[in-house]
């Protein structure tokens, strides 16, 4: 497209913009006091931002037929990114380990409180990320439904704390694993639904969850919540608020570092190709010999799993659950992670949580604007970048070339 | 017995704006097999829209009848215009993508609407004006059924009437039921398959606009997040009905709106919307094709 | 040798009106290759999605007996990975490959149902996990050493040309040890030399003893290779014999071959 043309078809859409925003932009009326309010600057705000998202939309768009056009067939895998590339090099990987786990380990002791926390938050939603990547990144099952699992975690601490004094490192497995069997009992009748069924059928279900907590009040003690749960204990000794959060701190880096092993281990698998293939073929996979049914359900479970630990941590970090933080939003949220980051990819999702959780954090101006930005990342990743932002590699595989062997 | 009748007209009413929205997903459905998730946005779009207009209108003294007929007209035309942008924006590029990324390219579109509603507008509930006022001849039977139960049905029976009407008899009507059935054939026969899947988005919103007028009007407040929760429900009666089934989708919503009625008005309050979240679940584990809709064996 | 090890009888299969399948009778033997041959949509794919349980059939019964076994066990009914189990393995005419997982991994996904490393395993990666692993990668390389696409192992599978992309269908059915191959049409978008070549390859693999049931257009392989042809119209079967017997009966002149016979 000419450059002319491009700049004619930018300010129709700003003009179509500005219409279709004019009411709810525009106008802001007090039903009240029967006062109305015109914010006609918005229009032009309306204009501007039309009309630079288009340009920058074009250019994206034109550089993508570009590099398609421009490839040959010789085209194997596809361009690791830097990151892999780094990963790669294990003289360069073992120095950015170094200086990661420096820069990990030490950040409690420079930080204040309020920072740990925020980074506590951010390493829970790597792991939920993580979790839910297994089902919705390698085994093609879209979990709308993730959040109900935390909460599963969530309030099995909570409860086992509060009517039996239960302490955190008891209640950690109980809570995983009550998880992974809601996640199985969920997960047996639903999981040979269509993929959009699957995903409609677990946001209902999360959204049962939650409407139980919130009225079954003689179990839940109902949307007030339930407060004054423990925090974590180190062999007996009661921490300072501070103490505990660094606890905690330490804690969670100990819970990414098992999670990325496992789940890097489980993607290197006989479990994590038949994920992957079932993901990308589920009739192929089924006549190679897949069972589908107990596979995926598997990856059901053990998303779930993750997130019921996670919950339990949740439980501790804030002593206080109540039904709110249960929300549809939240399984968007984590979805988003795993999107952003590229579905499948490991490096990819805690680049994703690290991401989303924290730069709201930090750009405190931006805050406000979060959930409106996570919805448009959403739209945006899947129009302009489906494979996310560092894009998962196959692993190769090297064997000796023999000639002779022959089948079996 | 008089409870019973009001839990029915309540149920019917109920589902009749259930329908309204419910014809949305289906027909979108029937036509390019995605779950419309921002839907329901169209919805709380038309109803904030309605609620603006009407708003101004009234302070500026207009009579009751003009203020409901352009709240009405200015509801249709921004939600068709949003549906319809949203189409462009986030699914028509997707056309080919693997099935999940269109649906999660429509989950983003909700969230984003919800939010820039709640950003541009509030995230209270804004007490929605009257627009349909009391009947004095609905005064006998008042206590069963309202006046704006009666002007719900109605109006719902009379868009209905329309649509049957567009999609049975008009040339875009007949092009829409080709695309739905198939879309490459329909290409091949000269039918513009962008053109109809639009108009089809512009159908679906104007309906859902509607019953945003309607439902809070008869409810009488609204908020950003009233579209998350109808949209579900009337997901739920679509699928109830036979997705892709115009039908089958006022049928479901019939049956949800009475389920929901009875269940509230006999069982519990508390548990109004695990109804129809648990009949969601049900149907979908038993029954996936619905009421109305036909199982197939997908070709292999 | 010639004792059937698959044995089909009455099989229908019924599409809301449409009838795919009418009654088909089919047999194979030990050691054979049999072709299944007719018209476009005469219901040959229909009738391998039968077979391998992706489709429910309406009426008729399934019956397999494992080489060695004097024993028959019915398909019908069971789900596709059983029957894979069984020893059962298929190619799909519109190919379905795992385009986002290299070659080689697209064969190891074939040893899944030979192989039993599961969440654990994965996790610690134990010495039998490990050894279990280092064969799976082993046996699918010289698979794709078999198929001639060993060079290729680390390429993604979409990358690969028409025909290997074929060859590499018909490795991963290899991978899961079946007695019986079902090819759909593998020789459909060949050129002359992919077709030579992949002549040469069915029949090596039949003579490692695998019994083959082809599904293909192409006269010309499917008369060099065949033991017997059955052939199909409407869902029936309207013929059956050896290659010689097919090429002058007059019913399947009609029906289908006409002058592509002389070919
Ligand atoms: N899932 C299905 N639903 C409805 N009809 C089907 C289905 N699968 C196959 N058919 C119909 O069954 C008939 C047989 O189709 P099939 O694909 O088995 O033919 P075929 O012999 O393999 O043809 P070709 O040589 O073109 O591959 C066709 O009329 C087809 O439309
Ligand atoms: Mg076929």
């Amino acid at each position: 497209m000419s450059g002319l043309k491009v700049i004619k078809k930018a300010l129709l859409t700003s003009l179509w913009f500005v219409f279709l925003t004019f009411p709810i932009m525009v106008i802001k009326v007090d039903p009240v006091e029967r006062i109305i309010r015109w914010r006609w600057q918005n229009s032009l705000y309306v204009a501007l931002g039309t009309f630079c998202v288009y340009l920058l939309a074009q250019f994206i768009l034109q550089r993508k037929i570009k590099k398609l056009e421009s490839q040959t067939e010789q085209d194997s895998l596809p361009k690791e990114s830097v990151i892999h590339r780094i990963l790669a090099n294990p003289k360069q990987r073992n120095l950015l380990i170094v200086a990661l786990s420096a820069v990990i380990l030490a950040f409690p002791l420079f930080s204040s409180s309020y920072q740990t926390n925020v980074m506590i938050t951010a390493l829970m939603y790597v792991v939920l990320g993580l979790g839910l990547n297994i089902v919705v990144g390698m085994a093609g099952l879209l979990d709308l439904g993730y959040v109900a699992f935390y909460a599963v975690g969530a309030y099995s601490y909570a409860l086992l704390n509060h009517h039996f004094q239960l302490g955190f490192w008891a209640v950690l497995p109980i809570g995983g694993g009550l998880a992974a069997l809601f996640g199985i009992l969920l997960g047996f009748p639903v999981l040979r639904l269509r993929g959009d069924y699957l995903a409609i059928v677990t946001l209902g279900f999360g959204e049962i969850i939650r409407l139980i907590l919130e009225n079954w009040s003689e179990f839940s003690k109902g949307p007030s919540g339930i407060s004054n749960i423990s925090r974590p204990g180190l062999f007996g000794i009661e921490l300072s608020l501070d103490s505990a959060i660094i606890y905690l701190y330490y804690l969670m880096i100990l819970f990414v570092i098992v999670t990325i092993f496992i789940v890097n281990r489980l993607q290197d698998s006989r479990l994590g190709r038949a994920w992957i293939a079932l993901r990308e073929d589920e009739i192929a996979c089924q006549a190679m010999g897949i069972d589908k049914r107990k596979t995926k359900l598997v990856a059901f479970s053990l998303g779930a799993f993750w997130a019921g630990i996670i919950g339990v941590v949740f439980a501790a970090k804030t002593t206080f659950v109540n039904p709110a933080s249960f929300t549809f939003l939240e399984s968007a949220i984590i979805l988003s992670i795993v999107v952003l980051g590229g579905m499948g990819s490991i490096v990819g999702v805690i680049f994703g949580a690290m991401i989303l959780i924290l730069l709201p954090e930090y750009l405190r101006a931006l805050s406000e604007y979060r959930m409106l930005a996570f919805g448009a990342i959403l739209v945006a990743m899947m129009v302009f970048r489906p494979q996310g932002l560092i894009s998962n590699i196959r692993r190769t595989y090297r064997f000796e070339k023999t000639h002779s062997l022959n089948v079996k | 017995m008089d409870y019973f009748i009001e839990l029915f007209f309540s149920g019917i009413t109920r589902g009749a704006i259930y329908a309204l929205i419910a014809l949305g997903y289906t027909m979108v459905y029937g036509i390019i097999g995605l779950i419309n998730f921002a839907h329901g946005e169209i919805y709380m779009i038309g109803a904030f829209t309605s609620f603006i207009v009407a708003t101004v209108l009234s302070i500026y003294g207009f009579p009751l009848l003009a203020i409901v007929l352009l709240s009405g007209v200015a509801a249709v035309i921004w939600s068709s215009a949003y549906g319809y942008t949203v189409e462009k924006i986030a699914y028509k590029p997707l056309r080919h993508a693997p099935r999940l990324s269109p649906l999660i390219s429509a989950i983003g579109m909700s969230i984003f609407l919800q939010n820039y509603v709640l950003l541009a507008q509030t995230s209270d509930f804004l007490p929605f004006p009257e627009l349909i006022p009391d009947f004095p001849f609905m005064e006998p039977v008042a206590h069963i059924v309202g006046s704006s139960d009666l002007i719900i049905l109605i109006t719902t029976a009379i868009i209905m009437l329309i649509l049957t009407f567009i999609i049975k008899f008009t040339r875009v009507g007949k092009a829409m039921r080709a695309t739905a059935q198939d879309r490459t054939m329909a290409m091949l026969v000269g039918i513009n398959v962008n053109q109809i899947i639009s108009v089809t988005f512009i159908i679906g919103s104007a309906l859902a606009a509607i019953g945003g007028l309607l439902i809070a009007s008869h409810i009488g407040q609204i908020n950003f997040y009233i579209g998350f929760l109808a949209g579900i429900k009337a997901f739920t009666a679509a699928v109830l009905g036979g997705i892709g089934s115009i039908p089958g989708a006022v049928l479901g919503s019939l049956v949800l709106g009475l389920t929901e009625s009875f269940a509230t008005g006999y069982v519990s309050s508390d548990y109004e919307d695990v109804f129809a979240f648990s009949l969601l679940v049900l149907i979908l584990i038993f029954k996936p094709s619905g009421l109305l809709g036909k199982a197939e064996t997908k070709k292999v | 040798m010639n004792s059937p090890i698959l044995k089909i009888s009455g099989l229908t299969m019924d599409f809301g009106g449409i009838r795919a399948l009418n009654r088909l009778e089919l047999d194979v033997n030990a050691g054979e290759i049999v072709a299944l041959i007719g018209p476009n949509g005469a219901g040959k794919t229909t009738f391998f999605n039968c077979l391998t349980g992706i489709y429910k059939p309406t009426a008729g019964e399934i019956m397999l007996t494992p080489p060695g076994s004097s024993k028959s066990i019915s398909l019908k009914g069971l789900k596709p990975n059983h029957v894979t189990e069984k020893g059962l393995a298929r190619t799909f005419q519109n190919i379905r490959l795992f385009s986002q997982m290299t070659v080689l991994e697209n064969v190891m996904i074939g040893r899944h149902c030979r192989t039993k490393a599961f969440i654990l395993g994965a996790i610690f990666r134990n010495a039998a996990t490990r050894k279990e692993e280092k064969q799976i990668v082993e046996s699918s390389a010289a698979i794709l050493e078999k198929v001639g696409l060993a060079d290729q192992a680390n390429e993604f599978a979409k990358n690969l040309s028409y025909g290997a992309q074929r060859r590499l269908e018909i490795a991963r059915a290899l991978a899961t040890e079946p007695f019986l191959l079902l090819l759909d049409e593998p020789a459909a978008g060949m050129n002359p030399q992919e077709t030579h070549e992949l002549d040469r390859l069915i029949r090596e693999i039949s003579k490692d003893g695998q019994s083959i049931l082809l599904i293909e257009h192409d006269m010309k392989l499917v008369m060099s290779l065949s033991d017997r042809i059955f052939v199909m119209d409407y869902g029936k079967k309207i013929a059956q014999g050896k290659p010689s017997e097919i090429r002058a009966n007059p019913a399947v002149i009609k029906a289908y071959l006409g002058e592509d016979v002389d070919a």
